[in-house]
């Protein structure tokens, strides 16, 4: 399998506000697999999200699995059409993204957040997720909104306690 | 093909006041040069830049071109070609805080025990505050360490007997 081509900054895709998944078929698993793999050529991705390759719905890998250190995790996740439904307090963390290669910055996110997405069958589920996996999940729903890591950077030198 | 010509860093420094990196980058525009990396930043009350630029001529040439805006701000510019190229970022794994009641030697002291420990400094900042009466300095290290947190943490733990605080923070460059 061909990893799919990952669209980089400054391509207006990356901006643009993606569409709810509405079909939950063979074809959305198909791509989700397709997407995993895609990640996995990348340099330690810890998740992507489908506007990356150009396919403009809301759907989004995260795994927490991949962290160099152990974190809290829920293991690999497919989550589609997420919305964080409550977050709270906020860390500072270096973030980088498949799509802008050859640069890092730091980024403030909450520390915990909960949300509630549908899995790849369609069926409703909700995570309580904390520190580096609730950042990769902040990472990748602002994708679906558009928003790029380079949109929510913050001075070189914060230095919020990590947790 | 020409090869493009070699990487200058210029650095420069004078007295705070607004217009310094307006006035000089409009020169290097004007004239067609590539900017690179840069930092600049207030260190007391002088403005201090460092800039990577090529494009615009030998370091002769570029002092050259910058004279007026150096003469017009009463600034020490110096240029010299390096050996660099762009896309060579190193993401740090591990960051370090330090502070205490300034004193002298905390930088060597502790900066030395970081290296014993193989860590390597990517990035330093560092800033006294307080008052004029009683100084605090602090520091900011961000680095990388091939051993992992725990070389350092043992490495720094001596500092607390010398009134440093030191944190060691594992850092992890979240990417997706």
């Amino acid at each position: 399998m061909e990893p799919l081509p990952i669209l980089t900054y400054p391509d207006d895709r990356l901006k643009a506000v993606c569409e709810p998944v509405e079909q939950f078929d063979p074809e959305l698993r198909e791509f989700a697999e397709h997407l995993q793999h895609t990640a996995d050529q990348g340099p330690s991705a810890v998740g992507i999200a489908a506007p990356q390759v150009g396919r403009m719905q809301r759907l989004c890998l995260v795994d927490a699995t991949r962290a160099k250190r152990p974190v809290d995790n829920h293991g690999p996740l497919v989550l589609i059409n997420p919305a964080i439904t409550n977050w709270k307090g906020f860390a500072v963390g270096r973030e980088g993204c498949l799509s802008i290669p050859d640069y890092t910055g730091k980024v403030i996110r909450a520390e915990t957040i909960e949300l509630t997405a549908q899995d790849i069958e369609g069926r409703i589920v909700t995570f309580k997720m904390k520190g580096f996996e609730a950042r990769i999940a902040q990472h990748e729903i602002d994708h679906l909104d558009g928003i790029l890591f380079l949109d929510r950077l913050v001075s070189r030198h914060a230095d919020l306690r990590e947790r | 093909m020409a090869q493009p010509q070699p990487w200058l860093l210029l650095t420069l420094v004078g007295a705070d006041r607004p217009g310094i990196v307006a006035h000089i980058t409009r020169v290097l525009f004007g004239v067609g040069a590539e900017l690179g990396e840069t930092a600049m930043m207030r260190l007391g009350n002088q403005f201090a830049i460092m800039m990577m630029v090529r494009g615009a001529g030998n370091p002769e040439e570029v002092a050259g071109l910058l004279e007026s805006v150096r003469a017009d701000f009463n600034l020490k510019l110096h240029v010299d070609e390096i050996d660099a190229s762009l896309h060579q970022h190193r993401e740090p794994d591990i960051s370090v805080t330090v502070h205490s009641a300034d004193r002298s030697g905390i930088v060597a002291e502790v900066t030395a025990a970081l290296l014993e420990a193989g860590m390597n400094i990517l990035d330093l900042r560092s800033d006294v505050g307080g008052s004029a009466e009683k100084p605090i300095y602090i520091m900011q290290i961000d680095g990388e360490s091939s051993a992992g947190v725990e070389p350092i943490e043992q490495c720094v733990a001596r500092f607390a007997d010398q009134g440093l605080t030191v944190r060691v923070t594992p850092l992890e460059t979240m990417r997706g």
